[in-house]
């Protein structure tokens, strides 16, 4: 098929998803719904307490039952992986548990037949004893030795700044991240007031409406994976490394992902899938239901600590933070978190003397990792809150306290890194304007009050990462390309396709996008972090721009004169002599990075973009219920350049419910350990009727000088002013302060009720 | 387990049979019969709507419906929608106010909103709402999803046959 030039550019058009047709239809695949043949199914066996010695697992009765192929447990695993531990930061998570159980759900065992209904009626009838164990939930009480999830720290050796904590012994603390700026004890000591509040977020999950999924088909010296990852280039090489194969002999293949928002990173069922295939000898799927998410991953539960002074003119002289990640029993990313967006603790503000020390540790929980914003959102709720706290106490209206001490482009962020090509004036301003903040409104009367709020906030995106991505120009002159950014829903193929048409002046959607196969699409870093647009983004510009230098090179070697409009089929028939051949171009991107001082935390080149956006609200409470409507709810991005402006205000309205469920909800129940509300009966999330009245989406057009065509990534920045922007607002409206997540009725009734003089009993 | 029975219904317009389970519920058997992966599992209890197929007309949760109640029944699946390359006009609403991301609960809050539109062909926001109350999308495309099927009665509004 020849393709169509078009005149106009690609980037900036708001072009439908290129897979659109196949998800209206119900044609797209998903790893859910996938099948091969000769396929099994494993369901797994969980661990029934949260900390616990495994003194044994009987699975006769499983493996008698008829239609049972197999039943499987932590040592038939070391017989084809005989260190069967992985994880992204550190070795610490069991493929199936060996001596020890760590959280509630923790995999122990699995059937395998034939038959999924068969499998799950196996599973009924295994039993397992344990030795149990005193057990840690709470990140303040997981900073004292006094119960150890693990005996020893086992990082996996892929990051420097890890390293050191090898063999680490009596500790929960995985990765203790500090910086040091100024001088922050003699500054309190100078400062008019100082302000210390304490801020929790509760435990919450990302909820794929496509549970996890993965299917591992081995034979003797191949593995192929088909996996809803978000990250097959990790995922292929794990498996390797677990193997001890070379990476060309594992292949991960990626069909649709039916939402991933971080869940879907490293390895989550594959290694599990892996073994079960090379153990059964057949192909092995794992599908979740609903429920058994619970037990994969979440988002980080967290304490924050922040402490400001205050000069007499209004300006934070200082600021410190102190923050406790909630990792759960196994690290995933949870080092990283603590340490790349710990540094933005003290928020989008210009702070002369700051200190943070951020801990990430381990307690006996479903792991927890990256969720959409990579910990920030919880930072976010907390600095934004603390930020409307210290104004109001001081009298100075929450917006002008905050421009007085706004953080601009120009000027060092904690790092020491300046901020660059971040519109954090524009924002905050067009946040103001769009809330109508400062004029008069219908405060409400009666038991229904009014207020508003507004918050933004700051975030790094993760540095350095590497992004490859090739382009294959055939000799009609369609093209063909191959990245691994991983399409779970925010647009990126369609993206990518509008970058690379753009250079070779081709429609994105005469561009066909390669399905992620790591044996054919190069090697990706990982679909997290907002890091695609800007990474996988000039991945491809460079490898369209190599491409095109080669067909003008092709041109120049056929005779045609410079600057000739020679369509591209024509090149290659004049080369070849018939319509053969192919033209490849390939493009790395890699952006400069300088890692901080392991004391100071400081470098002068932390990350190559930053983020920028914030949310305003006007909210209604009902003083007798404590129940909170959100009136109209306003995000504003700094979102470079868009590449298209129609997915990026999906992305920022999608990006900014999914928090408004966190904000108002949202919660995982957990008793002595046990998830008490693992279903979507019981744990809620937003559906059509929680969508405020009123939702704008504004993006602040700010050219991101580096980027791609000008564009930065979108896809989490909608979340974090949410939740601090309905805190700011329920206390403009109602005079009380809630500083532990969900906002919900019981909450702020009780804020209510304290405030009235008449609290509610505990509970 | 216990004996397959036999049934016979129509699949999107077509007569077929299939041996059920007396387990097996409506997705499965699509899914592993008839290779249909529109309407898919997601919350298996009655809450999200990704499995909505249509029986005689009227949505159901596929992951509660036993297979064995088709028998008999007219079946139609977001598959069976479009019309050779012509789309529902409720599918290409879809596409046109990008109402969906990731795409999983797309074919059930499409399948909702043409039984939406079938009875209240000109519905106004608030009865869109609370009609599609029932499917969740965690995507949160909902803003684009009620301009979809606003844009959907537009559209069948103008051609009335559809
Ligand atoms: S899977 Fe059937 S309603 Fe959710
Ligand atoms: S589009 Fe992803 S769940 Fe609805």
């Amino acid at each position: 098929m020849a393709t169509t030039p078009v005149p106009g550019g690609q980037v900036g058009r708001s072009l439908p998803r290129l897979e659109a047709r196949d998800k209206v239809t119900g044609r797209a695949e998903y790893a859910h719904t996938m099948r091969l043949p000769g396929m099994l199914y494993g369901k797994i066996f969980r661990s029934t307490v949260p900390h616990g010695r495994l003194i044994g697992i009987d699975t006769a009765a499983a493996r008698a039952m008829p239609g049972v192929h197999g039943v499987y447990a932590g040592e038939d695993v070391r017989k084809v992986i005989p260190d069967p531990y992985y994880g992204p930061a550190f070795h610490d998570q069991p493929i199936l548990a060996l001596d020890k159980v760590r959280f509630v759900g923790e995999p122990v065992a699995v059937v395998v037949a034939s038959d999924p209904h068969v499998a799950e009626e196996a599973v009924a009838l295994i039993a397992a004893t344990y030795e149990e164990l005193p057990a840690v939930f709470d990140e303040v009480a997981a900073m004292s030795p006094a119960v150890l999830v693990h005996d020893e720290l086992k990082p996996a050796g892929t990051f420097a700044d890890l390293k050191h904590l090898k063999g680490r012994k009596n500790t929960n603390v995985a990765r203790d991240f500090h910086l040091r700026l100024g001088d922050v004890d003699k500054a309190f000591a100078e400062a008019a007031a100082v302000f210390e509040h304490e801020f929790r977020t509760q435990k919450v999950l990302h909820v794929p409406l496509e549970p996890f999924a993965a299917i591992a088909d081995a034979s003797d010296n191949r593995l192929t994976v088909y996996s809803g990852t978000q990250g097959p280039s990790f995922v292929r090489s794990e498996l390797a490394r677990l193997l001890g194969w070379p990476e060309n002999r594992v292949r991960v293949k990626v069909p649709c992902l039916g939402g991933g928002f971080g869940a879907k990173l490293y390895i989550k069922l594959e290694a599990l899938a892996a073994a079960l295939s090379m153990l059964a000898r057949r192909p092995v799927k794992l599908a979740l239901s609903m429920e058994e998410q619970f037990y994969m991953i979440t988002r980080h539960p967290t304490t924050c600590r922040i402490k400001s002074g205050v000069d007499k003119n209004g300006r934070v002289i200082a600021r410190k933070c102190e923050v406790f990640w909630n990792g759960g029993a196994y690290a995933d990313i949870g080092p990283r978190v603590t340490q790349k967006s710990g540094f933005t603790a003290p928020g989008p503000y210009d702070i002369a003397n700051v200190a943070i020390d951020s801990y990430a540790l381990y307690t006996n929980l479903t792991p927890a990792g990256a969720l959409r914003g990579f910990g920030v959102p919880q930072l976010v709720f907390a600095y934004e809150s603390h930020t409307d706290m210290v104004a109001r106490a001081l009298k100075i209206d929450p917006v002008k306290f905050r421009r007085d001490n706004l953080l601009r482009a120009g000027r060092p962020q904690a790092t020491g890194t300046v901020l660059k090509d971040a519109a954090t004036d524009a924002v905050l301003d067009r946040l103001a304007q769009c809330i109508d903040w400062g004029k008069p409104f219908d405060r409400g009367s009666g038991p229904i009050r009014r207020g508003r709020g507004l918050a933004l906030g700051i975030k790094a995106v993760i540095s350095p990462t590497t992004s490859v991505a090739a382009i294959n120009v055939a000799a009609d002159g369609s093209c063909t390309l191959y990245c691994g950014t991983v399409d779970m829903g925010q647009g990126s193929d369609t993206a990518m396709a509008q970058i690379a048409g753009e250079v070779l002046n081709i429609a994105a959607q005469d561009i066909a996008v390669t399905p992620r196969d790591t044996d054919i699409t190069p090697y990706d870093m990982g679909t997290l972090g907002s890091r695609s647009l800007f990474h996988m983004g000039h991945a491809v510009r460079l490898a369209a721009l190599d491409a095109k230098e080669k067909l003008a090179a092709m041109a120049r070697e056929v005779g045609e004169p410079d600057g000739s409009n020679t369509p591209v089929a024509e090149l290659f028939r004049k080369k070849y002599g018939m319509q053969a051949g192919n033209v490849i171009g390939a493009g790395t991107y890699k952006p400069d990075y300088t890692p901080p001082d392991s004391k100071s935390g400081q470098t002068p080149n932390v990350t190559p973009f930053w983020m920028v956006a914030g949310t305003a609200v006007e909210v209604e409470v009902d003083c007798e219920t404590g129940h909170v409507r959100i009136v109209k709810l306003v995000n504003v991005a700094d979102c470079g350049r868009a590449i298209n402006p129609r997915i990026v205000e999906t992305q920022l309205s999608g990006g900014s419910l999914m928090q408004l469920g966190f904000t108002m909800f949202e919660k995982m129940n957990i008793e002595g350990g046990q998830v008490t509300n693992a279903s979507l009966a019981d744990y809620k999330i937003p559906g059509m009727l929680d969508v405020p009245a009123t939702i704008e989406n504004v993006t602040v057009e700010n050219r991101q000088e580096n980027g791609p065509f000008g564009a930065k990534g979108v896809g989490e920045v909608a979340t974090f002013g949410v939740s601090p922007a309905i805190a700011n607002a329920i206390e403009d409206a109602v005079g009380v302060r809630v500083t532990v997540l969900p906002l919900n009725p019981e909450a702020v009734l009780r804020a209510l009720r304290v405030k009235a003089g008449s609290p509610l009993d505990s509970e | 387990m216990t004996t397959a029975r036999t049934i016979a219904f129509t699949l999107n317009g077509a007569s077929v049979g299939a041996d059920v389970k007396p387990h097996e519920n409506l997705v499965e058997l699509l899914q592993a019969q008839f290779g249909l992966t529109g309407a898919r599992e997601s919350c298996g209890q009655g809450m999200c709507g990704c499995c909505t197929v249509l029986v005689n007309g009227r949505a159901v949760s596929g992951c509660l419906y036993l297979a064995s109640f088709a028998d008999g029944a007219e079946v139609t699946t977001v598959e069976g929608l479009a019309s050779g390359d012509a789309l529902d006009p409720v599918q290409d609403a879809f596409i046109e106010t990008a109402a969906f991301q990731c795409g999983y609960c797309t074919p059930g809050f499409i399948l909702m909103a043409k039984q939406l539109l079938d009875e209240h062909p000109d519905p106004d926001d608030s009865m869109i709402r609370h009609y599609l109350s029932g499917n969740l999308c965690r995507c949160a495309s909902y803003p684009q999803i009620v301009e979809a099927v606003r844009s959907a009665a537009r559209r069948r509004l103008r051609r009335p046959s559809a």
